[in-house]
């Protein structure tokens, strides 16, 4: 479950916190483009160090090592089909076929970073604002922040019935991979039942409140730009304009410039 | 034989659940674990079977560290009923429920159906063999839940809060179930903050507040104990409440059984009416 820790809001402030999740949003689009542009492994090191003194700023440093943790499996993965299917299909060879088989999984990491670093930050009320202040229907606002809110208690009661399992000799990590996939049907069936109760439960409760009694909300807060926020526009703006320049009018170093020919 | 050596558990999130308890509990006790919300309560009995390891201390089943062995080769010793049901009912037929656990613990099918029809029996659920768990009422499912371990016959039953959502009835069947159980020189553990379900069992109570155990003795001691009862947050059986009140008529302060109670209650007005 170490991937949810890295997505989840703890409520704390920093100057990172404060800033508005439209433009922290627009940052993440503007990272996430540019990671896309890249398949040299030296830009997206580059893109991986460049949100480090964010984390820093927010104090989010252990909730986001733990994340890359999760993603480190995934990665690996990612990693080993783009090498095995890349040689075998001689897409690439060599020095060329290790730097993309690693820049797929560094692509994979950098965006899981920025996008933990978003929902690390956010707060899920300032994130149903900003959805409002949009023009998002406030059905679709609600629907998405109270699923991000139930991330962390469907993780909790996942492990309840992942004990409750083990205690009548269920061994997830016996058998081979089909007996392993259906080790998990103990867990999951429990676990769904209880979402959709609970979700049942949370309409009732929702409805005997009163909602979507008025059409028109009002707010108590209201999101507005700061000086910070003008400036972390700027710097999304740029990060894109120096992403397309590097991408279109510069040579970028490849990997092979740099090792020795390679036996694969 | 459980006996836990000065087990500390401190949760991921920085939670010291348990700060240092030690107990033993001997084969064919009968025992409640009491205490408030979040006073390690459910921590430490997750402890008996392997599901949680200490962060520090050592747990010994049968003197057997739970660190050696995996948590499923500890269940047949320990059976663990939790609190909710629903974590654990996922089978199509209450017969299939009853039957997940044998078979994972490698039991023959001959042996399967031979239990699952004893579990049945047992906990009156004859009827329901057929019927999805998921069809049953709260009270049902935790009888199906029940059923499901009791099935492999453990040594040890250690069952949490089980009469939340019980009505009379059946936490009066739960009482002399457990009673019974515990006459086939069964060790039982109930987590628990119902009072009065304690009173009437009567076992050995525990006591626990802030991760510690700050009592351990006979329910009648405890449980008539206004300071310790206090410190723990929970308040003694009615019946005691009353006899404490009554004090100055020289009723005696130590009393939690109702029987015993109408016994005295009888005796002094009969005395008065001669």
């Amino acid at each position: 479950m170490s991937v949810f820790e890295g997505f989840r809001f703890r409520r704390v402030t920093s100057p990172i916190h404060r800033l508005d999740p439209r433009i922290k949003f627009l940052y993440v689009l503007a990272m996430f483009v540019v990671t896309i542009l890249f398949t040299e492994f030296l830009p997206l090191l580059v893109l991986f160090f460049l949100p480090v003194p964010f984390v820093f700023a927010a104090g989010v440093q252990r909730e986001w090592l733990r994340s890359l943790r999760g993603a480190l499996f995934l990665a690996t993965i990612i990693f080993v089909f783009n090498f095995i299917f890349s040689y075998f299909y001689r897409v690439y060879t060599g020095a060329a076929l290790l730097e993309y088989s690693i820049s797929m999984s560094l692509r994979f990491i950098v965006l899981v970073e920025s996008f933990s670093i978003f929902f690390l930050t956010t707060s899920p009320d300032h994130l149903s604002l900003a959805l409002e202040q949009s023009h998002v229907p406030y059905e679709f606002t609600f629907a998405f922040t109270t699923a991000v809110r139930f991330v962390p208690v469907l993780a909790e009661e996942a492990q309840t019935i992942m004990d409750a399992q083990k205690a009548r000799g269920l061994e997830l990590e016996r058998g081979n991979f089909l007996k392993r996939v259906r080790n998990y049907i103990p867990i999951l069936i429990p676990l769904i039942v209880s979402a959709i109760r609970r979700s049942l439960e949370l309409a009732e409760a929702m409805e005997s409140r009163a909602w979507g009694a008025s059409s028109k909300r009002t707010n108590l807060y209201t999101l507005q730009l700061k000086r910070s926020d003008f400036a972390l526009i700027t710097l999304s703006v740029l990060l894109l304009a120096v992403g397309l320049y590097l991408r279109y009018f510069v040579p970028i170093p490849t990997l092979g410039q740099f090792l020795p020919p390679l036996p694969f | 034989m459980i006996e836990t050596k000065d087990i500390h558990f401190t949760y991921r999130t920085g939670v010291e659940a348990l700060k240092g308890v030690s107990l033993a509990i001997r084969d064919g006790e009968f025992v409640a674990i009491m205490g408030q919300n979040g006073a390690g309560k459910t921590t430490f009995v997750k402890h008996f079977n392997g599901l949680l390891k200490p962060t520090k201390g050592e747990v010994l089943i049968d003197g057997i560290s739970t660190r050696a062995v995996s948590v499923a080769k500890l269940s047949r010793k320990v059976g663990f009923v939790f609190q909710n049901p629903d974590h654990q009912l996922f089978s199509e037929t209450v017969e299939e429920e009853i039957a997940f656990a044998l078979r994972n613990f490698g039991f023959e099918e001959a042996m399967v159906e031979k239990h699952v029809t004893w579990a049945l029996n047992l906990l009156d659920l004859t009827e329901y063999r057929k019927a999805s768990p998921f069809m049953l009422s709260g009270g049902e499912r935790k009888r199906v839940a029940l059923a499901s371990v009791l099935a492999w016959d453990p040594d040890v039953i250690i069952l949490d809060e089980p009469t939340i959502g019980q009505d009379h009835r059946q936490k009066e069947k739960l009482r002399q179930f457990i009673v019974q159980l515990n006459e086939q020189r069964k060790t039982v553990v109930v987590v628990t903050h119902d009072v009065e379900f304690v009173a009437e069992c009567n076992p050995r109570v525990i006591l626990m507040v802030d991760g510690e155990i700050v009592a351990d003795g006979e329910a009648k001691k405890i449980l008539t104990d206004a300071t310790l009862t206090l410190s723990a947050s929970i308040v003694p059986p009615q019946i005691t409440q009353i006899f404490h009140n009554l004090a100055d008529f020289g009723l005696p302060s130590d009393v939690i059984d109702i029987y015993e109670a109408k016994k005295i209650l009888s005796d002094r007005l009969m005395e008065m009416r001669r």
